[in-house]
């Protein structure tokens, strides 16, 4: 078992008092397999996917990846585990404005100590990113964007694949492909691939789906 | 990792080069001001400790002629047999350079050129033609001479040292000698010394150092407003460059970059900037010192006899200290960022300029409110020199703080009065505009209160100065004498041709603890009709003729506590009550007056030598030609004009390093508002797209944006004028009250002030011309991609 999700809560204090975002959520995720998880806007598919990544910690409950609880890592030890086990790609695509594509791809790779210059360009080809590679983000259209940043997470292989809307700027048959790739490239070594998706199309092709409601597994 | 993250941390300022450009010039502006005056003072002391080391000043305790004349050869003799272990030196000055003429046989031990020191060549500095020893540029200065050049890097600057006889012989003073040097160990029974001597207690420490300490501090202080000028551009370039990596920052955290690791790396690489600017700012600061030191070198000579360098020589202790402050105001200016980007949650939503715009409103009115009421308390009931500079810094800072928040509340108010929607927009907009300008406006108030505080104090000395040069200056022609023979020919001369003569008698006496000197003044019309005092009795001249007052100075006043009616002692078993307080200018000590027939009977032993002779201005050639016709030499005689002249020369001198520092940092804060409009410029697209959309064109929008920055520069030199006059005020009334003893009377100069805003605002055109023009021309694609919604 890659993943393990234990009755997760979490609570953010809001301006009338404190709000349950998620409220007893458990699952569990095997290494290659992928999962849609699917729910409302504010059903808590985000706030899920970042205490997963470690980018946020639980209120109540337990998540444990590669035997690992992530509750009881410090702030370098939940960055540790970003950087050799997780890749998490944003909706947001948060790429770095200064580096050129090139670098961008590269970057996880490179802290993460496991650069691979051919995958980098393999990945890079396979997502239409070649003949953009010198130019800077501010220079690409959305889609584009969106390519760099998931080939940012694919290029460092990590064990286990965030992924929140990652194909929302993309038109339906790019979105089909980008998402072949994702798969491909996540199953094909073993990693597995957890996606936040509005789309019942694009949820059904994931082995299995989470759906959540009012921050409860529906 | 640590490549690839510090490639991403650089690769911003690679994408953002005026932002860079920014921060190193700001820097380096900062560190050229700092390090350029730290050079002045280095090379000033490392001038005035040759100098004590070279010529004993103030180490030993010194005989002189009471009247400051010449003591005769015949004399030194005398006092020698009779058991005096005295040692003859003799000074002038050939070509500008001070000629120091020592007896290196009976010199204390420590004194005169370090070869001789060493057991070197003692008969060649004696013998024959002699030898001269001086550093390369002070010969080159005073060109050939009969005796032998002899360079000595280490000996003090435009000095030269040579034996007694060949001094005398260079300056045209056979027989003459300046004063006596005592050695420390005397023996045990010695003559007393003569009516005409007197001993001068040797100072710890170089006395002219001392002397000089107020118009470093003052240079430092102004060096160190100029640095925070400076530091403030450094901050706002530093706050906006992180500003816009929070993104970044959380981005690369979100990928597994460590936070520590992030802090660290940013640190570094701002401490390399620091570097490379302190480096740069080092260098200018060289180049700063190299143009002022001429005219600073010229200030202390003639202000405090001071002979200092006039070139410059890089010395460790400034260009270190200018690499340390260079860091250390990276340091400060990078913390409150470091902190915020530390303390920033990973998924906390973008929330731009938020580091400008947010609660820190509230603390920063605080911080100005405490600082301000800081100040009212120093200014009230602050003591001593410290209290004064604190008084300038809490008023000048929290003023600063204050500023965009006095901006925002006008800002406000425009924008209630506004009628129609495009100026509704235009003060809403400037209000916005505030928080990523307001570093460089408290830059610009800061440079710009400085500059009416400290113009307006220089005038206002000037004016009192000039007053006061009229007030003691009231003779025509001072003529000094040597011996009684000479006087006699002076008074038979003087009663006759003259108005009036009036003998300037003086001697050495504590009062109240405090070294002072004790005066004559003779019953004259004269004294009447020119002395202002600051106060007196009713009647002062009469009750100072019946013997029974005293006159002191200002500082005498001050620094002993002797309000009118105090009772001072003035000879031994005799106490006169204060009557009068004057103005005393210039003089670092004490000075007291009596009416001249009280002060021959108690010092009956002093005879005068020195005589103010009251003529008409026209007369002066002529009584000049009588008394060199009768004997008594040129040298012996000083006009008044020349007196006043030179008097005002050194004055403005001594104003020329302030006046140009005063320059520097207003370009300084003109380069500040630049800088801020341009990387502001940018973020200005988003807001300016809109309006354009909606009807607006790009040269009007660039109109309004150059209208803005004037608007801003006119109220910011609104608040700047009274806060330069408090400054001025602080600067007169206190600092000048703590530094030299005396307080100066504050004017006020409107055309000045006018003047200065022209300038403030013209700088601020400029300033905004150049983004406005970019903006004018922002290609309307560029404005388009504001509403694409592709991200």
């Amino acid at each position: 078992m890659l993943l393990q999700a234990q009755n997760i809560t979490k609570t953010y204090p809001g301006a009338d008092g404190p709000v349950d975002v998620l409220r007893g959520v458990s699952f569990d995720l095997d290494a290659g397999e992928t999962l849609a998880l699917t729910g409302e806007s504010g059903s808590g598919k985000s706030t899920l996917l970042h205490l997963v990544g470690g980018l946020d910690g639980v209120s109540g409950g337990a998540i444990i990846l590669d035997g690992l609880d992530i509750g009881t890592l410090n702030d370098a030890g939940c960055a540790r585990l970003r950087r050799d086990k997780v890749g998490v790609i944003f909706q947001q695509f948060n790429l770095i404005p200064s580096l050129r594509v090139v670098d961008n791809i590269a970057f996880q790779s490179r802290i993460a100590g496991r650069e691979d210059a051919a995958r980098s360009a393999d990945l890079a080809d396979r997502m239409g990113l070649t003949p953009h590679l010198t130019k800077y983000p501010e220079q690409l259209s959305g889609g584009q964007q969106q390519r760099v940043a998931i080939a940012r997470t694919l290029a460092a292989q990590p064990r286990l694949v965030l992924a929140d809307e990652p194909t929302g700027n993309l038109d339906e048959e790019t979105a089909d492909n980008v998402l072949d790739l994702m798969v491909d490239l996540t199953t094909g070594s073993g990693a597995s691939l957890l996606m936040v998706t509005h789309s019942e199309r694009l949820a059904a092709r994931m082995s299995r789906r989470l759906h959540l409601r009012a921050g409860r597994v529906a | 990792m640590t490549g690839a993250v510090l490639r991403a941390l650089l690769s911003h300022w690679w994408r953002n080069p005026l932002q860079l450009f920014t921060l190193l010039a700001g820097l380096a502006l900062a560190t050229a001001l700092w390090s350029g005056v730290q050079a002045i003072n280095s090379e000033a002391r490392a001038s005035y400790d040759a100098a004590a080391a070279t010529l004993g000043e103030g180490q030993f305790d010194q005989i002189v002629a009471s009247n400051g004349g010449p003591i005769r050869q015949e004399t030194y003799v005398t006092l020698r047999r009779s058991g005096w272990l005295v040692s003859p030196v003799i000074e002038g000055r050939l070509n500008g350079q001070r000629i120091v003429g020592i007896d290196p046989l009976t010199a204390p031990g420590g004194l005169g050129p370090v070869q001789l020191e060493e057991g070197a060549d003692l008969t060649g500095f004696v013998v024959g033609q002699g030898q001269l020893y001086a550093q390369a540029a002070t010969f080159e200065a005073l060109g050939p001479t009969d005796a032998a050049q002899i360079i000595a890097a280490d000996a003090a600057p435009g000095t030269v040292l040579t034996d007694i006889g060949v001094a005398q012989r260079l300056l045209a003073k056979q027989g003459q000698i300046d004063r006596l040097i005592v050695a420390p160990s005397q023996p045990i029974s010695q003559s007393a010394l003569p009516p005409n001597l007197t001993v001068q207690a040797a100072q710890s420490g170089s006395d002219v150092g001392r002397l000089t300490d107020s118009f470093h501090l003052n240079l430092t202080a102004f060096g160190f407003l100029s640095f925070a000028v400076g530091i403030f551009i450094v901050n706002g370039a530093i706050g906006l460059a992180f500003e816009q990596r929070r993104s970044v920052v959380r981005t690369m955290r979100a990928l597994g970059v460590p936070l520590t690791k992030l802090i660290t790396l940013m640190c570094v690489e701002l401490m390399a900037m620091a570097l490379i600017a302190g480096t740069i700012g080092v260098a200018l600061g060289y180049l700063i010192a190299a143009t002022l030191l001429p005219d600073v070198a010229a200030t202390l000579r003639g202000l405090y006899g001071a002979d200092v360098a006039g070139t410059l020589q890089i010395r460790p202790a400034w260009w270190l200290s200018g690499l340390a402050i260079a860091l250390g105001g990276t340091a400060i200016a990078a913390t409150a960022a470091l902190w915020k980007l530390a303390r920033m949650p990973l998924l906390a939503a973008a929330q731009p300029r938020a580091w400008a715009m947010s609660r820190t409103g509230i603390w920063q009115a605080a911080a100005a409110i405490a600082l301000l009421v800081t100040s009212l308390i120093l200014g009230l009931t602050g003591t001593g020199i410290v209290a004064g500079f604190g008084l300038l810094a809490t008023l000048l800072i929290g003023a600063a703080l204050a500023l965009p928040l006095i901006l925002a509340a006008i800002l406000s108010v425009g924008a209630k009065l506004a009628k129609g929607p495009l100026a509704q927009w235009f003060w809403a907009d400037t209000r916005q505009q505030l928080p990523g300008l307001s570093l460089a406006l408290m830059a610009l108030l800061l440079a710009m209160s400085a500059n009416v505080g400290v113009s307006t104090m220089v005038s206002s000395f000037r004016l009192t100065f000039v007053g006061f040069l009229d007030q003691v200056l009231n003779a025509e022609l001072y003529v000094y004498t040597t011996d009684q023979a000479q006087t006699d020919t002076l008074l038979t001369i003087a009663n006759r041709d003259a108005q009036a003569v009036l003998p300037l008698m003086s001697t050495d006496r504590t009062i109240a603890d405090m070294p002072a000197e004790l005066f004559s003044a003779r019953d004259t019309q004269t004294y009447r009709d020119n002395w202002q005092f600051l106060q007196s009795v009713p009647d002062v001249w009469d009750v100072l003729a019946a013997r029974e007052g005293v006159l002191i100075n200002e500082q005498l006043f001050r620094r002993a506590d002797l309000p009118l009616g105090s009772i001072i002692t003035v000879a031994d078993g005799v106490q006169l009550p204060v009557i009068g307080i004057y103005g005393d200018y210039g003089n670092p000590i004490g000075q007291a007056i009596i009416t001249e027939d009280l002060f021959v009977d108690l010092y009956p032993e002093i005879q005068p030598s020195r005589f103010g002779l009251r003529l008409d201005p026209l007369g002066v050639p002529a009584m000049r030609d009588t008394l060199i016709a009768a004997g008594i030499p040129e040298a012996n005689m000083i006009n008044q004009a020349g007196i006043k002249a030179f008097s005002l020369d050194v004055f403005d001198r001594t104003f020329t390093v302030t006046t140009a520092l005063n320059i520097l940092t207003l370009a300084v804060a003109g380069f500040a508002i630049l800088m801020s409009l341009l990387t502001l410029a940018a973020l200005r697209v988003p807001q300016l797209a809109p309006v354009w959309a909606l009807g607006l064109t790009r040269r009007q929008l660039g109109w309004l944006e150059l209208t803005r920055a004037v608007l801003l520069a006119v109220l910011t030199a609104a608040v700047a004028l009274p806060l330069g006059l408090v400054l001025a005020w602080a600067l007169l009334a206190v600092v000048n009250v703590e530094a030299f003893g005396w307080k100066l009377p504050m004017y006020f100069f409107p055309m000045d002030y006018a003047r200065l805003g022209l300038f403030a605002l013209v700088a601020a055109a400029i300033a905004a011309a150049w983004p406005a023009w970019r903006l004018a021309r922002t290609p309307p694609a560029d404005l388009l991609k504001v509403f694409s919604n592709e991200r």
